[in-house]
């Protein structure tokens, strides 16, 4: 009896000898080895900050990494910073970046020697919609209405467009506008989105092309209306966000008349040179991360654009995208000489 | 009265035992966060931030608003006791906090400097309380011509009095312009003095900057002078706190007037940093002991605090009302109520009573837990000083190194913080004042891109300035402080016979 369970005992280690040699064998995956470090090209309260602590906070409270993960803020240079720390990473699989679209436009607006295929990509998480807002106050009601208001509007007092940045996004959706009207803005760049939204309520500025998630409280408050996003399609959010509307009611500026499309990538990269396993760990790790019913309820909060790319269909978009910014870049003399 | 009953129902949700204990562990790491040079409030916060997410939205705020109110105490202290300011806004309290602690009387100066920063903070909160839905339309007046004339009302409060010969002030403050400038352009989104160095991309960090000029330039100056802290004498008894506070009642002309700088700079999202210096000029200008600012003067240190308390706190005001940060630490907590689900905005107050209520209850509370944790520290803190300088300077210089580098997660940071740390001691040696060149430092940055908004509003019309009552009354308002002391002396003239001059210079 007693042999029998000693026998039985050295069976069992010797299985459990045999799986822990097995183990690493069966899984060739792999691992993150020591913390992550998470760089955010912006400042802390951003957009894309919040989308990296969400991140961090969904991955920690669902147990999705058997490592932590530090989310680390590199801003400098309207986030050359970031960037360049990435690109110099070669080889270093425990650092990813989250993009915005100053991955296109800072190199271009500055100089700073970057480019997205210094990087590895790895995944698209979602694209942040823009919308063309105006005050409440204000006596058009429509896109056609903005328009008459500005083509009619005296030389010596145009229209003003808040932003955030400087030759980034929100300018170069400022710089499409007047290129297919003829008429000009006085663009006034601010900090942050947040600021925007807020001068735009104080009627300092005449309109703003504020992500959705920017202006939604004061829109809900009745202090902004929204006149038309700027994507293909229609959000697809059906719920009321005011009295009146949900997302889905706003127009596309496309069948509102004005025939611009934009949008901002949330994406992920890591250093050079990475190999498949460890692009492949990510790719699951955010696949899981979409996954989560906390995810869900921050892309509806944001009426986030929730297309999300991996492998050579991101590497496709981004390529596309790339070029279409350096096009508009260009049209708009934003490219630095 | 609705505000009242509100409260009281805020209250009730503090009385979950869980969120008491979630405000005192807030409150504690919040002081060790402000003692930390480089830590600030803000990165304190982002950083536990994600840690919040299995709380319910109450807890989590009132755990990371504790953070907040604690790391506002906590910068004065190493301020005081070794001139390294622990946050932006205790710069202006290191002017005679330190010279305080030198002449032994630490104790008397951190009481000094917790009373101020909690009677800042209660004016502030009642103002949020009683006042919220009408301070918050008033933030929305300010466009960039606002706030450009708040920046230069800051600037000029503070240098028309120096002490010290004007052209080296204008020297000082120069070269802190400069320094503001490297880095991105706001407004035209160029690169300028980069010198092409991936280093300098990010720019001269304000704290970075203050850890040398301050912390490391006292070693070196101490070093110079004997290698011993002054003021370790100091008689440490615990009596220190009373006879304190018998000094303060005196002072409540000054300390009303602070608060309403700090919440005015609160809710306009000028932050806490300016107004510190704000109040600090004013009260060099207006109190009968200003000839003795600098030299280690109680009021010094407490009007500093009680316009940072306030303004830090007020700084909530818009966060919740309009979704528009006060403060940089605003900003995060910005970020949390979104990644809690919760929107910030006009409607917060209608659709979450018991989250903004049950937070505005907290920020009562949460001072005064603050108010006690700190000033039992007191005695603890001043026996620092009798430390050997020998074993505590390396540890200081440790911190310094340690702060600088948590700053931007940079190395080149701490040989930055060490250039400016024999900066600072070159100023000292040659009677340079350190105050307009951080100050430029802090506040250059704003100021260009406001002043170059506006002049983009208004096509380069200088007449933006005066193009409402309010922008152009804070803009005289401004010029009048700058020119103060030819003005006194005009108005001397004119009144023959009249009292001795009392100008500032």
């Amino acid at each position: 009896m007693k042999l029998s369970i000693a026998s039985a005992f050295r069976k069992s280690v010797a299985a459990a000898a045999v799986a822990a040699v097995m183990a690493p064998l069966g899984a060739l995956a792999w691992e993150p080895t020591k913390t992550v470090e998470f760089i955010v090209p912006a400042g802390t309260g951003g957009g894309a900050d919040q989308m990296a602590r969400m991140i961090q906070g969904i991955i920690q409270k669902n147990n999705l990494m058997n490592q932590s993960l530090v989310v680390i803020n590199k801003s400098g240079g309207a986030g050359a910073e970031g960037f360049l720390d990435v690109k110099g990473s070669a080889n270093n699989p425990h650092k990813i970046i989250i993009s915005l679209s100053n991955l296109f436009t800072t190199p271009l607006a500055t100089g700073v020697p970057f480019k997205w295929d210094d990087m590895t990509p790895v995944s698209m998480l979602a694209l942040d919609e823009f919308v063309l807002w105006v005050n409440a106050k204000a006596p058009y009601d429509d896109v056609k209405g903005f328009l008459a208001a500005m083509a009619a509007a005296p030389a010596d007092a145009p229209f003003k467009m808040g932003g955030t940045g400087s030759k980034q996004e929100d300018q170069i959706i400022t710089a499409a506008i007047e290129q297919k009207t003829g008429k000009k803005f006085i663009y006034v760049p601010y900090k942050g989105g947040g600021d925007v939204a807020a001068q735009l309520v104080g009627g300092h500025v005449t309109a703003s092309v504020n992500n959705p998630i920017e202006a939604v409280s004061q829109w809900r408050a009745g202090e902004l209306k929204p006149l038309c996003v700027f994507d293909e399609q229609r959000l697809p959010y059906k719920e009321p966000v005011t009295a009146k509307m949900s997302w889905g009611d706003i127009p596309t500026c496309k069948e509102a008349g004005l025939d611009i499309e934009y949008l901002m990538l949330r994406g992920i990269f890591m250093p050079p040179k990475a190999t498949k396993e460890q692009v492949e760990y990510f790719v699951n790790l955010f696949k899981k991360v979409r996954e989560t019913p906390e995810w869900k309820e921050f892309m509806q909060k944001g009426a986030f654009n929730t297309t999300a790319l991996t492998g050579p269909e991101y590497t496709a978009w981004l390529g596309k995208a790339a070029a279409t910014h350096k096009t508009l870049m260009e049209n708009a003399g934003f490219v630095a000489k | 009265m609705e505000a009242l009953s509100s409260l009281i129902g805020g209250f009730s949700v503090l009385a979950d035992p869980m969120n008491i204990v979630y405000m005192f562990v807030g409150i504690t790491l919040g002081v060790l966060i402000g003692v930390l040079p480089g830590l600030g409030g803000a990165n304190g916060v982002a950083i536990l931030l994600p840690l919040t997410f299995s709380m319910t939205p109450v807890s989590a705020i009132i755990m990371l608003s504790s953070i907040y109110w604690g790391a506002l105490f906590g910068g004065a202290i190493t301020s005081i006791l070794f001139n390294i300011p622990g946050e932006p806004w205790s710069v202006a309290t290191t002017f005679d906090g330190h010279p305080m602690a030198q002449k032994g009387k630490a104790g008397e100066a951190l009481t000094g400097a917790f009373t101020g920063s909690f009677i800042g903070a209660f004016f502030a909160v009642l103002l949020i309380t009683f006042l919220a839905p009408v301070i918050a339309k008033f933030a929305l007046q300010f466009g960039p011509a606002e706030f450009f004339a708040v920046y230069l009302l800051t600037f000029c409060s503070f240098v028309g009095m120096g002490k010290e010969p004007p052209f080296k002030v204008i020297a000082a403050m120069m070269l802190g312009f400069a320094l503001a400038a490297v880095g991105i352009d706001t407004v035209t989104g160029q690169l300028r003095m980069t010198f092409g160095s991936v280093e300098l991309l990010r720019g001269f960090d304000f704290l970075v900057a203050v850890i040398g000029l301050f912390g490391v330039g006292e070693i070196l100056l101490t070093m110079e002078e004997g290698l011993a802290f002054k003021g370790k004498s100091a008689s440490i008894n615990a009596r220190v706190v009373f006879q304190t506070w018998a000094k303060l009642p005196k002072y409540w002309v000054g300390c009303l007037r602070s608060a309403i700088v700090g919440c005015w700079m609160g809710v306009t999202p000028g932050g806490a940093t300016p107004a510190s210096f704000m109040s600090y000029g004013l009260a060099k200008k207006f109190s009968k002991n200003g000839r003795n600012f600098g030299k280690g003067e109680l009021e010094g240190v407490v009007m500093p605090e009680v316009a940072a308390h306030a303004a830090g706190t007020s700084a909530l005001l818009p966060m919740l009302t309009l979704g528009i940060p006060g403060s940089p630490t605003a900003a995060v907590l910005l970020g949390g109520l979104l990644i809690w689900g919760l929107q910030p905005g006009p409607l917060l107050f209608v659709e979450q009573k018991d989250f903004v209520w049950g937070l505005i209850a907290s920020i009562y509370l949460g001072n005064i837990a603050g108010l006690i944790v700190v000033l039992t520290t007191v005695p603890i803190f001043a026996a620092i000083l009798r430390i050997p300088f020998s074993v505590i300077a390396p540890i200081i210089l440790v911190i310094c190194a340690v702060g600088a580098y948590t700053v931007h997660n940079a190395g080149l940071d701490i040989a930055v913080m060490l250039i400016f740390g024999v900066i600072g001691y070159l100023f000292k040696k040659l009677n340079y004042p350190l105050a307009p060149l951080v100050l430029a430092l802090v506040l250059g940055d704003m100021a260009e891109s406001s002043f170059r908004q506006a002049m983009l509003v208004s096509q380069g019309n200088l007449s933006i300035f005066w193009s409402n009552p309010l922008v152009g009354s804070i803009v005289t308002l401004a010029l009048v402080m700058l020119f103060w002391p030819i003005i006194g002396a005009v108005m001397q003239r004119l009144r023959p016979g009249g009292e001795k001059p009392a100008a500032a210079e």
